[in-house]
């Protein structure tokens, strides 16, 4: 029921409206309209590819093309093509799984934490956001499945199978763990995202001009017509998949970071990597979205959809869990020193100082020194700026992962047991391919479908709300 | 040639929702407004229950925990026993994780499912989408209060009088 047409204000009673310095900036600028919206976000898939569309697809599906190439050659070779090998017989594959898995996180928690917290910004950069997630985590799931060699036996030892002795797989490994919540996480991920999908598919489908786009579209609709009584039971799903993706998007690098946790290994064996590594994944994950909603929003002007304000609350995210994970790098070295364990603090020193200090004075300067910036206000709202800044997150985060793996494990107990991993070209054209197959899906998707959730930024505007003058109240006030 | 019901275009979600409250008090059941977006308010103002969505989902959620649980038993501790460490063959602590995704897993298909299920969701036809009229405005900029001729409180001259005095500028009788 309408509180204002029920219990109108008296006109004796006059409410201030809020102080200026209290007047947030809308989320949608120039008082745009709702039919505006559908026509300019609809439009980025309507009218014809930009001019850098088709040399930017050529591009990235050639450096995907590299990268399947590389895993042909890989998977026919044997993973001797790679540089690892005894003591670091996990390099660069694991570093970019857990790399593409935690550049997927800021997605879901755009879509499921954000949602859940109320922040009516997540609207603007949702769709992108979840996308990127899913794209992530399909550039994820590659690397685990080529690093064991014999590919062709990974039926038996990822689902719950019993493999050739009739054993069944082991439950107490975190590495089945990871399987699952990875491929939980995939699906969930997928979803959420097609949920939210469906109201823009129908507003494309009754835009679509030629038969074949109002069939294809209309089927993925699954028949949307919008009715109140459907937007009842969907919202509640939608609350429902955000409060089921919020646990599970927590659980997800937990589990990654189980991996390594779980192990005896020296520098891995520490009780804060499981928030450790969530705030980093988020950390890394907002780096990717401002990496390609920068350039967007300027190529398909979606200024006034995408605000200042937007990228500048994401620079605050990214200032938040920047510090969380700049305060975990000072605090597992003061566990090292701390817990009194000789091999603990070897491992450290032996990271900042030892053969590979190269790779973690780039991390600690990415991830430590680069957040801070955005304690500024200037460094938040300039552009050209965030961009910068943001690709120094996404190198910062991948050096993190390698730091991580690949110290900790090229010194172990016995001298004898020493070495130094280099990365062979199978190795980089792989991780550079991977780049490929990410730009190539991210590309596809903003071309065919909706690149900003057009229902639910609709459902911010005042022109939406019922009980504001401009969504046609009679008797307005500051709700 | 049968009617499916009659359309009333508004402009503004305040003027649907205001014509939504006078359609529910004057006692129709087979109605609906549609909307490019959810307009907070509007289930009340139709009248609408809570949606069930939610036991579909706790239902998901606890087939998930359950085949977990249960699986991991099955495998690990009773079919072929796999002795770690001299540890207990079984503990609901190791198989939690693997169960605690599950019961997520099952329990976002529960919710998607149920969501289609009480909308009679997927489905490739309706009246409504033959409207031109309809499928320029329900997804767009409109506000669509449609009432179906099944109602047993339809009437051609009373039902069109109603949504006149409601305030729409475009009512049509579309056909099924």
């Amino acid at each position: 029921m309408s509180a204002a047409a029920e219990h109108p204000v008296p006109s004796s009673v006059k409410i201030a409206p809020p102080p200026a310095e209290l007047e947030r900036q809308p989320l949608v600028l120039h008082n745009r309209s709702i039919g505006w919206l559908s026509d300019h976000i609809a439009g980025i898939c309507e009218g014809e590819a930009p001019k850098w569309w088709l040399p930017a697809l050529i591009i990235s599906s050639t450096m995907m093309l590299m990268m399947f190439g590389c895993i042909g050659y890989l998977i026919s070779t044997g993973v001797g093509v790679w540089g690892l090998n005894q003591p670091v017989a996990w390099a660069w594959d694991i570093t970019n799984f857990v790399f593409w898995i935690g550049i997927g996180h800021a997605g879901t928690l755009i879509s499921a934490i954000l949602f859940l917290l109320r922040q009516k910004w997540r609207t603007s950069v949702n769709r992108a956001a979840e996308a990127m997630t899913l794209f992530a985590v399909a550039c994820a799931g590659i690397f685990p499945i080529i690093h064991v060699g014999r590919i062709w036996y990974a039926v038996w030892w990822l689902p719950p199978i019993p493999n050739n002795y009739d054993i069944w797989v082991n439950f107490r490994s975190p590495l089945l763990w990871d399987v699952f919540a990875v491929s939980t996480y995939g699906t969930v991920s997928l979803l959420f995202w097609y949920t939210g999908l469906i109201p823009d598919l129908a507003t494309m489908r009754d835009r679509a001009t030629s038969k074949v786009k109002k069939f294809l579209y209309g089927f993925f609709a699954f028949g949307w017509t919008g009715s109140n009584r459907h937007w009842s039971n969907y919202e509640k799903a939608y609350l429902l998949l955000a409060g089921l993706s919020t646990p599970l998007v927590l659980s997800v690098h937990s589990i990654v970071s189980f991996d390594f946790a779980v192990s005896q290994v020296p520098g891995w064996h520490t009780t804060i990597f499981p928030p450790y590594f969530v705030a980093g994944a988020v950390f890394s994950g907002f780096g990717m979205v401002l990496t390609l909603l920068i350039p967007l929003r300027t190529l398909c002007k979606l200024e006034d959809i995408v605000t200042v304000r937007h990228v500048e609350l994401m620079c605050k995210v990214i200032l938040a869990t920047g510090s969380i994970v700049g305060y975990a790098y000072g605090m597992e070295f003061f566990i090292a020193w701390y817990g009194g364990n000789p091999y603990e603090l070897a491992a450290f020193k032996n990271r900042a100082f030892g053969p590979y200090w190269w790779s973690y004075w780039w991390m600690i300067s990415c991830n430590v020194i680069s957040p801070h910036l955005f304690w500024f206000k200037w460094c938040r709202t300039n552009m050209v700026f965030v961009f910068i800044v943001t690709i120094f997150v996404n190198i910062g985060m991948w050096f993190e992962r390698f730091v991580i793996i690949v110290t900790s494990l090229h010194r172990d107990y016995l001298p004898s047991s020493w070495g130094y991993f280099r990365p062979t070209w199978v190795d980089v054209c792989t991780f550079l391919g991977s780049f490929g197959l990410f730009f190539t899906l991210f590309l596809l998707f903003m071309r065919y479908l909706p690149m900003i959730a057009i229902s639910e930024v609709k459902g911010v505007t005042p022109q939406a709300d019922p009980h504001h003058p401009q969504g046609g109240a009679k008797h307005g006030g500051n709700h | 040639m049968n009617a499916h019901g009659l359309m009333a275009v508004f402009d503004t979600p305040a003027d649907a929702m205001r014509a939504a409250e006078q359609v529910r008090d004057a006692g129709y059941s087979k109605w609906d407004v549609h909307t490019p977006f959810p307009v907070h308010g509007l289930d009340a103002a139709m009248g609408l229950p809570n949606s069930k969505v939610g036991w579909f989902t706790f239902l998901g959620g606890v087939t998930g925990y359950t085949t977990g649980m249960t699986m991991i038993w099955w495998m690990n501790a009773f079919d072929y026993k796999i002795v770690i460490g001299g540890k207990p063959m079984f503990s609901p602590f190791y198989s939690f994780p693997v169960s605690y995704e599950l019961t997520i897993l099952f329990a976002s298909f529960g919710s998607l499912i149920g969501m289609f299920l009480l909308n009679r969701l997927p489905r490739l036809h309706h009246p409504l989408l033959k409207n031109r009229k309809f499928c320029q405005g329900a997804t767009h900029d409109k506000f669509i209060l449609v009432i179906e001729t099944a109602d047993p409180k339809f009437n051609d001259q009373e039902t069109r009088r109603l949504l006149a005095s409601a305030g729409s500028k475009h009512i049509e009788m579309v056909e099924d």
